[in-house]
């Protein structure tokens, strides 16, 4: 179903794969703790092991041993060294993951891009504010960043609580309604990077993806001033009988188009919805035919989804994918 | 007394034997008195009026079986759904419940009253006395249990499961987006559920405090008694903070208070405080009486006693405390100020240390022993094997960055799954091996149960070992599908069966318990040579548990006499008397009266509950239902017979 996976050679949604600032500093913590942990285990088993193999060598007996106090002796040395081995241990780990939060607290500040995203049940609205040379612009679910420089990612929520991650690139932020939050990342490479909600958001938390599209600095500015832009105006008859069936039916009360009537905000922009690389939070590759088969039964792609299923004929249906896939 | 027609006239004859002592009587006379004073009514009367406390453990701990049993089957449909990427077998509406149910039935129904079941079954035989301190609050938070448990799988049944996680984070179960009656059923259930436990532990700390046998002292307790001590006092501090906040939630819903409703002034960050500083030390209400358990069974197959007895006092104690000072850690996605993160990871680190004294002091032990392989021996070694594991991942997701990577993905299923599996259900089953013969008389078979060992062990560590690199791939929790881009299907159809591999190691567990109920080797008062005062009375043991209290000098008491336990004199033996002593030094002080069967304490919590019940449906339900329910507690507490006339 989904497609940017398949674009990304599977690695793109994994914290084992870092690919900005913040997700690497939190994979070199992953990787120091693991080596840490896994000693430690050793140990225990280790010494477990052997305390059963000796023991066992001698005969086993049923009657209660007798309690020996050069041995109680030594026992409580052994245990008191692992003692204080384990609390060397743990200040030295909280000592590094201290510095670790920090470092990732200093990330913030250099921004030079911002974003605002807010979570939805059950899809990402994203929003660019204004900036000198350019309007504010919204989107959906499709976040583009700029390679190598620091973005700052602002996080409100309207419904229920989500969570932002993108492992890749940073590490998760919950939005919580009425509690705005942010965070910041870097893509270090280009690249299209897959997110996820984490946060149990309800019926379609599963299908509530975000994809982040890492591209030069030069393609982002081009994709951000095709952002600007207004809807194209039709230009063949299908379009124009697309739109009119779009205003005509319902869809204009929770969709926007700008330069058009439609201003819903229930829904996602569709302004370019063509541009886009995925449907509905990425549960469907953009393709006509997705679609078509989106538009025509929302609820069989994604049941429980906000988008009802409206009546449509299939000249309409066909006129409408037409006319939408004509919004790059 | 009960209320049995007949019984008056009987009690009147008995009146010419009132006040006659167990001093200086004929051992089969003794018997046969202490039989009839505590004896239970056969038929369902006398099944729905007792108070014997192992009456009402054995029910408990079958009840928790059969829910670990439902909770199982809803863990095994949700693997069968993950089992292939994008599969469509089960909807994204019932997979929602069914994880729910999973949770709620695990924590709630299975894990927190299994450990209560054991409790209410074993304290009393493993401090000398005959009942627990309130033997009718004992059956009273028994019924409210298993008709609190009872509803909540109905509402599912009815397409009205909780939906929303056992979690039930707000605003997803507020009135603005919680699907029908689902969240309110599931709000009322934990509240009413929750005052089962909240009665086993006062009667616990009261029993423990009050009712040990002469001389068990503070530095004589066995370390279980101990540790289901701490327990209920970490139940009476944690479990207020969930009824609390589930009662807001159910006011929010029903009433229309803001609690929880930012627009109104409220704020949907304030149930998660409420709710994991209930949750995390929930987590320990589990695991402390494992550790019990571990403390229990060890010494038994080393042949010796437990290394460093006031060190792992200590840590329990330590632990209970700590347990308290961490629950933030399960909100570090929420963003805090660095400082409070960096407390809040340096308190979750340091409950490490207590874990750890313990787990060197039961290695020590071990060191120290001649180690015999039965089957809880076994059950205890898988469980510091996998426990350290999960204690390990738990220091991991202590650390605020980390975790902002690893929260609320598989990584964490699989890190709570080996403390919580790892860490409680390995020593439970461990548990269940050692005092079956206590509780039944007959010994479990020990080569079905080593069977029953290495199926759980290894169906449980490759079920949940390959989450932690799920999550760390990226893998959400709670999501009923993923692409198939993503690379994670075959780790899933991996894990989706070897949980049938462990789901076949729980059969075989049921399996070997029905067989052997029926033809198990007797098992005799004491078969594994075990120290503890449970193991001097008969398997089963008899209502009244000893015939002569013991007296205590020891802190092994069996092994320090193994043939002539002293006993103390003095007690009525034609009425229900406990003995009460000193808090400190258990040194007798007063004969108690303990309290009769009855029915009202079932009367009482079909009262409780069906206000419970209705009050989903209309507040009202909390103005009628205070008359049924205080008819039930006047009649429960009422008092019955003539105040004693001797003495």
């Amino acid at each position: 179903m989904s497609n940017t996976f398949l674009t990304a050679c599977g690695d793109r949604q994994s914290a084992l794969h870092a690919h900005g600032a913040n997700a690497q500093k939190i994979f070199d913590l992953i990787w120091t703790f693991s080596a840490v942990a896994a000693t430690v285990w050793l140990l225990v088993v280790l010494v477990l092991a052997t305390a059963l193999l000796r023991g066992n060598l001698a005969k086993a007996s049923r009657s209660p041993l007798q309690i020996d106090a050069d041995q109680e002796r030594r026992l409580t040395r052994a245990v008191g060294s692992a003692t204080a081995l384990t609390v060397v241990v743990l200040i030295a780990l909280t000592i590094g993951s201290f510095f670790a939060g920090k470092s990732i607290a200093s990330l913030s500040g250099s921004e030079t891009v911002t974003v605002r995203v807010t979570g939805h049940q059950w899809w990402w609205e994203i929003r660019y504010p204004k900036t000198d040379s350019s309007q504010a612009i919204l989107t959906a679910n499709e976040i583009h960043v700029p390679v190598g420089e620091s973005v700052k990612v602002k996080l409100d929520s309207l419904d229920v609580i989500h969570s932002f991650w993108v492992p890749s690139l940073a590490g998760k932020r919950d939005l919580i309604p009425g509690r705005p939050s942010e965070l910041t990342l870097t893509a270090d490479k280009p690249g299209i990077y897959r997110g996820q909600c984490a946060e149990f958001c309800g019926y379609q938390h599963a299908h509530m993806a975000i994809i982040v599209v890492a591209e030069s600095r030069e393609a982002f500015d081009a994709w951000r001033s095709r952002q600007d832009a207004n809807a194209v105006t039709p230009a063949s008859d299908e379009e124009r009988r697309g739109q009119a069936a779009f205003l005509g039916t319902g869809c204009a009360l929770c969709h926007a188009i700008r330069g058009t009537p439609a201003t819903g905000t229930v829904g996602p922009d569709l302004t370019h919805v063509a541009g886009r690389r995925s449907l509905a939070a990425d549960a469907l590759v953009m393709t006509p035919g997705a679609l078509a088969a989106w538009i025509a039964d929302p609820q069989s792609v994604k049941p429980g989804a906000k988008m009802p299923r409206i009546a449509l004929s299939a000249d309409d249906l066909n006129a409408v994918v037409t006319y939408l896939g004509s919004l790059e | 007394m009960s209320g049995m027609p007949g019984k008056k006239a009987k009690r009147i004859e008995e009146r010419g034997l009132k006040g006659i002592r167990d001093t200086g009587l004929d051992e089969a006379r003794l018997r046969a008195f202490l039989a009839h004073a505590w004896h239970t009514p056969k038929g369902l009367y006398g099944w729905l009026a007792t108070v014997d406390h192992k009456l009402i453990g054995k029910r408990y701990v079958v009840t928790a079986f059969l829910f670990l049993i439902l909770a199982g089957l809803s863990a095994l449909a949700m693997r069968f759904q993950l089992a292939a990427p994008e599969a469509g077998r089960i909807s994204p509406d019932f997979y929602n419940q069914l994880f729910t149910m999973h949770g709620t039935t695990m924590m709630f129904l299975f894990a927190v009253p299994v450990m209560e079941a054991f409790t209410v079954y074993l304290v009393p035989l493993m401090i000398g006395t005959r009942n627990v301190a309130f033997p009718r609050l004992n059956a009273f938070s028994y019924w409210i249990y298993v008709s609190g448990g009872t509803m909540i799988w109905i509402a599912f049944a009815f397409n009205t499961g909780a939906d929303a996680g056992w979690f039930s984070y707000v605003p997803l179960a507020g009135p603005d987006y919680g699907i029908g009656k689902r969240p309110d059923f599931w709000a009322q259930m934990v509240t009413y559920t929750e005052v089962s436990a909240l009665a086993v532990a006062v009667e616990i700390i009261a029993t423990v405090f009050k009712l040990r046998a002469p001389g068990m002292t503070l530095d004589r307790i066995p370390l279980y008694v101990w540790s289901v001590l701490v327990t209920a006092f970490v139940i009476l501090f944690a479990m207020p903070a969930v009824m609390v906040s589930s009662t807001m939630l159910i006011l929010d819903r029903l009433v229309g208070t803001k609690f929880f409703d930012p627009a109104a002034g409220g704020d949907a960050l304030l149930w998660q405080h409420l709710f994991w500083f209930f949750g995390h030390p929930e987590v320990y209400i589990i695991f402390i009486p494992a550790t019990g358990f571990v403390s229990a069974i060890l010494p038994t197959f080393v042949r010796r006693p437990v290394f460093g007895y006031l060190g792992i006092v200590l840590s329990l104690i330590a632990i209970g405390f700590l347990s308290f000072g961490l629950w933030v850690h399960h909100m570090f996605a929420t963003g805090l100020p660095q400082l409070g993160e960096s407390f809040f990871t340096a308190s979750s680190m340091m409950i490490a240390i207590p874990s750890g004294i313990q787990i060197f002091c039961w290695i020590a032990t071990i060191w120290g022993g001649r180690p015999i392989f039965a089957t809880p021996l076994v059950f205890v070694l898988g469980f510091i094997f996998t426990f350290v594991i999960g204690g390990m991942t738990g220091v991991m997701v202590a650390s605020v960055p980390l975790d902002l990577q690893v929260h609320d993905t598989y990584f964490v299923v699989a890190h709570f799954h080996y403390v919580l599996v790892g860490g409680a259900v390995f020593p439970l089953l461990g548990a269940v091996y050692y005092w079956f013969p206590k509780v039944t008389g007959r010994m479990l078979s020990e080569r079905l149960g080593h069977w029953n060992f290495w199926f759980v062990f290894l169906g449980f560590n490759l079920t949940f070992f390959p989450m932690h690199i799920l999550g760390l791939q990226g893998m959400p929790r709670r999501i009923y599908t993923y692409p198939l881009e993503s690379g994670w299907g075959s780790a899933n159809l991996f894990i989706s069966l070897s949980s049938l591999v462990l789901f076949a190691g729980f059969a075989l567990l049921f399996l070997n318990m029905l067989l052997s109920l029926r033809n198990g080797r007797p098992a005799g008062d004491n078969p594994w040579g075990a120290s503890t005062l449970e193991w001097a009375t008969t398997s089963p043991p008899p209502s009244y548990n000893f015939p002569h209290l013991p007296v205590v000098t020891h802190r092994e008491p069996l092994w320090a006499r193994p043939d002539t336990l002293p006993v103390i004199e003095g007690l009525r033996v034609d009425a229900r008397e406990v003995l009460g002593g000193t808090v400190a030094d258990a040194v007798p002080q007063l004969r108690l009266p303990s309290a009769d069967n009855s029915i009202w304490p079932l009367l009482s919590a079909i009262a409780v509950g069906g206000t419970f019940f209705a009050s989903i449906y209309t507040p009202w339900a909390v103005v009628w239902g205070a008359i049924p329910i205080s008819i039930g507690f006047i009649c429960w507490f009422w008092p019955k017979g003539e105040p004693e006339d001797e003495e």
